[in-house]
């Protein structure tokens, strides 16, 4: 209350300075600032939504004059607007607050007073995933209209132990508010315990229908839906060096049998073919299981894709079999991989992709998703994409499923519903929030509603590689329950250093499999 | 300290012949340990050159080719790392969580450790093999069931939740050590100050602690050193980015694909200079051991 | 006393639902016996994983007491001592995760005629040898001779990370413990003639064998535990796994807490002998 009253001091003493200088003229009355009509909406919202204070206020002198109106909460002056009103007349002046936290707030304005409540906890969405780096500086370049838009603010945890701490925290009781997962087979397994809320149940279904192809609706849908994908990569890119292949006078092969033919032509040419490089710390193995899946898609086409994926058939089913061998051709044929099987062991897969580009290239060749841009930008600045470096897509392998593609994104899930949360996640899932990041570069969205003009040239390429695809199907690995995408990483590096073992690798990749029910 | 150093070369009697005669009948010495602290140096000092060096070079070449001309040395890797916004804060988090993560195991190891060295009650030992036998415990497992408990508390999320923790998990390795360094203390010097009659808290206090400072001064840059590079419990029981350590905010330098490492080089130097200062600090209940002086040289 | 409250709920709490996790099935469910701890003795990871814990424990623990004591003892005779002290006591200070590239710089591996940016594979290729992948191979460097069991390359390339830790710490505190020793004595002996190395024998090794023992029953407890260097560095792959980062694996990976927790109780029983030594120890101490 003092401060009010030293407030009002201050304001009296303006307001005399001012009525002095009017006196000046003698035949007007002062200019006199009288508020009235204190009005709060609404009185009663969620932690994060904005509060509207409005007061009317009345300059009731014959001059012209200009006030200085503080709005103070709780005592502590908030905001203080001027306002310049004419003689005799009067003017709303209106405020917007917003109050992360819970609570019953008293407004003051001179005199006049009034009050609000915020209900629910802080606004603050606390979200677990893997991203780090520029990624997470371009994530929260994403999040930031929102932030401001809605007062919320979203904390962010980022490990590559993803799954460790997601186990550990859930397993607990305490999971965070949002996770970004960057498979869907841990969507399903926390789905089955009943962790995941239904985002059905605010999202706008009828946008969420309209702006994503039902494919990626299906994926997120465990019954009820409990993902929203984003942050897509096409993994049907082998990288090339589009110059050196000119110079050498080799073309892009388009099937399998051609490819075969001139990685062959390669190695009488004394160039080594193929880079391929597996080595990911805690995830090693994984770029080699996306060769596999590719493989199978292109040779066995999507259903029985599908059935390997669901444990429909056995590990030990020949199709498993044979793009294993498959892989294993290009691994382990002499003279095709610098270093053979134990250089695409020990090779970690980033630095793997630099091979085709330096000078003269270590390899012809590296096959890994889109994402794999990112890495020859990094490491090489000067090259301009898509005359130094380019991809072709995967060539086929049964004509009957050509132009296939496997490909991958991270899904979006909650553990908690709250207001913000709810907010947070409509916000991610928006054509407008993912055109952001689109724009920066290393984001492809699967929301049909962002132009293909948002992104870098090989970006739109891999971009439309996705859509057009005449079977699309996810990452294998990635929708298969951990427990199995962990066996299968292990499996395919055991069968990079054994290939004679592969069928006691694969029987024991199947026995996990079985175990998972 | 220093002019303890010093007196062997200011004093006349030590001239330069009989002193070089001196150094080089000790060669052996001097060359076992050369040797080891450069081995020992060698990939601190491949970071350390890394650090200064763009992440392109050091993708491309050894770290030993740098001073090879032309000298590509630059300053982006520190400057990245400090320019992060949350970086001055979770170096004061850091403090937060660091601090009394160390004092407090060590105050309540101390008298526990006391009390296992000199007091005398039943099923004394047994409990003490218990104790240290929980050394063995990985912190892993022990995650879900203490996060579950500071939910439960309300606690999850909170600073004296990641000090009780760290407290926690550092008493058995402080009680252990403590144990044995009070153990050692002369028993003839405990059992004239309590015919003299003084109480546990006397002898705790006037003799068992003055007597024990470089054990306990080892200790604490250990328990310290634990506790600032922590990743895991931090992340477990912390959550908030706000209250998020250094540690935390170096591991997101890195993106998910493991890129941008390059970064962690500068970062690792940059964490490391305050356990150093308090290496440094404590160093004298360690360094310059009983062998100094008369045989130096 | 507040310290067993501390250890109660952080540490024994834990084991103790651990215990009883250990023998029921993956999801804590059904009541399965000892199937978990069949698993753990017949499984090939798992025995594979106990024989390079027993190789850590016997290499890591005599190489990093064995160096900490030569260090604690030899660099207090030179003047230089903070620094040498300083050059073991660093790598303590790094946190695992820049230890971790560090020794990228240091293992790294390149296809022979590729530039080597590892300094043990380009100090190698410079004097003719071929490059060595030390993470993945398994036999002995620059041989085709594979030992058995847990004596591969790459398991010796870890526990040299592990020695280059913990050296700093052994060190430590032996020169801790040396400050208990008292000058006079050291002086007497120096004045009756006797030699550097008899000084060592019979009067430093006698004081400092308890905190030797403190050292090495922490080293070997670290040996038992190790998780985060071998998780961070091969995670376990090309048979490098330890008994904690196997059960890391069953409880993360494989969602398998039953098994998780047979491995850690395998674990705690390993350290009870360890510690009724000890116990002992400190008896005979009390007597003397």
């Amino acid at each position: 209350m003092k401060t009010i009253k030293g407030k009002l001091f201050i304001g009296l003493v303006l307001i005399a300075v001012v009525g002095l200088l009017v006196t000046a003229c003698p035949t007007a009355l002062p200019a006199n600032l009288s508020v009235s009509n204190l009005s709060v909406t609404p009185v009663e919202v969620e932690a994060g939504q904005a509060v509207t204070i409005t007061v009317t206020a009345s300059n009731t002198g014959e001059e012209e004059g200009t006030f200085n109106i503080p709005l103070e909460i709780d005592g502590d002056t908030e905001e203080t607007k001027s306002v310049t009103i004419a003689a005799d007349d009067s003017t709303q002046v209106s405020f917007t607050v917003i109050r992360p936290e819970g609570g019953t707030y008293t407004v003051d304005i001179f005199n006049l007073s009034g009050s609000f409540e915020v209900t629910g906890e802080i606004g603050v969405v606390n979200v677990l995933g893997v991203w780090g780096g520029t990624e997470l500086e371009n994530f929260q370049a994403m999040i930031a209209p929102w932030e401001t838009e809605t007062g919320n603010a979203m904390g962010f945890s980022g490990t590559r132990d993803l799954i460790a701490i997601l186990t550990t925290r859930v397993a607990a009781g305490n999971p965070p508010d949002v996770a970004i997962l960057p498979n869907p087979g841990q969507m399903i397994t926390l789905a089955a315990d009943g962790e995941l809320v239904d985002l059905s149940s605010f999202l706008d279904m009828t946008a969420i229908n309209a702006q994503y192809a039902q494919g990626w609706i299906d994926l997120g849908t465990t019954n009820p839906l409990t993902g929203i994908f984003m942050k897509a990569a096409s993994k049907g890119t082998v990288w090339y060096n589009p110059k050196f292949f000119d110079a050498m006078g080799y073309v892009v092969p388009t099937t399998w049998d051609e490819m075969i033919t001139l990685s062959d032509q390669m190695v009488a040419d004394g160039v080594a073919p193929w880079s391929v490089a597996v080595e990911s710390g805690a995830a090693s193995g994984w770029p080699a299981t996306d060769w596999i899946g590719e493989i199978f898609l292109h040779e066995s086409g999507g259903d029985v894709y599908d059935q390997w994926v669901n444990h429909e058939i056995p590990w030990t089913d020949p199709a498993v079999k044979s793009a294993f061998e498959k892989f294993g051709q290009i691994v382990l044929t002499p003279g095709y991989v610098p270093g053979g099987a134990i250089g695409a062991l020990a090779t970690n897969f980033v630095n793997g992709s630099w091979l085709p580009y330096t000078d003269p290239p270590g390899a012809a060749m590296y096959y890994l998703g889109s994402f794999t841009e990112g890495f020859i930008a990094a490491q090489f600045p000067g090259l301009v994409p898509g005359e130094d470096y380019a991809f072709f897509p995967f060539p086929t392998i049964d004509p009957q499923f050509a132009g296939a593609v496997t490909g991958a994104a991270d899904v979006v899930v909650a553990f908690n519903d709250n207001p913000a949360t709810r907010s947070f996640i409509e916000y991610l899932a928006s054509a407008e929030a993912q055109q952001i990041w689109a724009e920066i570069g290393g984001f492809i969205s699967v929301n049909s509603n962002v132009s293909l003009d948002a992104y870098t040239e090989l970006a739109a390429l891999s971009a439309e590689q996705l859509t057009g695809a005449t079977i699309f199907r996810f990452d294998a690995d990635d929708q298969m329950p951990p427990a199995v995408q962990s066996a299968f990483w292990a499996g395919i590096l055991e069968y990079l250093q054994t290939p004679g073992d592969l069928d006691g690798i694969l029987a024991d990749i199947e026995a996990i499999a079985a175990a998972q029910g | 300290m220093m002019a303890r150093k010093l007196e062997p070369l200011l004093s006349p009697a030590d001239g330069f012949l009989p002193r070089l005669r001196k150094i080089l009948s000790r060669w052996p010495l001097h060359v076992i340990l050369i040797v080891t602290a450069l081995l020992w140096m060698t990939p601190s000092i491949g970071l350390l050159i890394s650090s200064f060096r763009p992440a392109t070079d050091i993708a491309s070449s050894g770290w030993w080719t740098a001073f090879q001309t032309p000298f590509e040395f630059t300053l982006d890797n520190y400057s990245d790392v400090l320019s992060q916004n949350r970086m001055g804060q979770s170096f004061l988090n850091s403090l937060i969580i660091t601090i009394p993560g160390t004092v407090v195991p060590i105050m309540v190891a101390a008298f526990a450790a006391y009390a296992f060295a000199w007091m005398r009650f039943p099923g004394r030992n047994a409990l003490f093999i218990f104790v240290v036998a929980l050394l063995v415990v990985p912190v892993q497992m022990t995650l879900i069931p203490v996060l579950r408990l500071l939910t439960d508390l309300n606690m999850a999320g909170t600073f004296p939740a990641i000090w009780l923790a760290h407290t926690g998990y550092g008493l058995p390795f402080a009680i252990f050590l403590l144990r044995n360094f009070f153990g050692a203390l002369p028993k003839e010097l405990m059992e004239s100050a309590r015919l003299d009659g003084a109480s546990n808290m006397r002898i705790f206090f006037r003799l068992v602690l003055p007597l024990s400072v470089p054990a306990i001064a080892s200790l604490a840059i250990f328990q310290f050193l634990w506790v600032w590079n922590d990743l895991l419990v931090a992340m477990i029981y912390l959550q908030n980015p706000e209250l998020a350590p250094m540690t935390l905010t170096i591991n997101n330098l890195v993106s998910s694909f493991g890129t941008e490492w390059q970064l962690l080089t500068a970062a690792a130097f940059i964490s490391m200079a305050l356990p150093l200062v308090v290496f440094f600090a404590l160093q004298r209940y360690f360094v310059e051991g009983i062998l100094a002086g008369s045989v130096k040289g | 006393m507040p310290a067993f409250l501390f250890v109660t709920v952080f540490l024994i709490y834990p084991v103790i639902d651990t215990l009883r996790i250990s023998f029921f099935n993956r999801n804590s469910t059904e009541f399965i016996g000892l199937d978990n701890y069949e698993y753990v003795f017949t499984n090939s990871t798992a025995q594979s994983a106990l024989l390079n814990n027993v190789l850590w424990l016997v290499l890591f623990t005599v190489l990093a007491v064995g160096l900490g004591l030569l260090f604690a003892v030899l660099s207090g005779r030179v003047r230089y001592e903070a620094m040498a002290k300083a050059a073991v006591f660093i790598p303590m200070a790094i946190s695992f995760v820049a230890a971790a590239v560090i020794w990228r710089f240091m293992y790294a591996y390149a296809p022979e005629g590729f530039t080597q940016i590892g300094l043990i594979n380009a100090a190698g290729t410079g004097v003719g040898l071929e490059p060595i992948a030390w993470l993945v191979e398994h036999p002995l460097p620059y041989t085709d001779v594979t030992l058995p069991g847990p004596l591969h390359t790459n398991n010796f390339a870890l526990v040299a990370v592990g020695v280059w830790m913990w050296t700093g710490f052994a060190m430590v505190i032996l020169s801790a413990g040396l400050k208990g020793i008292s000058t006079d004595i050291l002086e007497a002996a120096r004045v009756d003639g006797a030699g550097e190395w008899q000084i060592f024998r019979r009067i430093i090794l006698p004081v400092l064998s308890p905190t030797i023992a403190v050292v090495a029953t922490t080293l070997v407890i670290q040996a038992l535990k190790k998780f985060d260097m071998v998780w961070v560095m091969t995670a376990g792959n090309f048979e490098t796994d330890v008994v904690a980062t196997l059960m890391f694996k069953q409880m993360f990976n494989f969602s398998d807490f039953g098994r998780a927790a047979a491995l850690a109780v395998v674990l705690l029983a390993a350290i009870l002998p360890i510690m009724l030594i000890s116990i002992r120890r400190f008896r005979a101490q009390e007597e003397t």
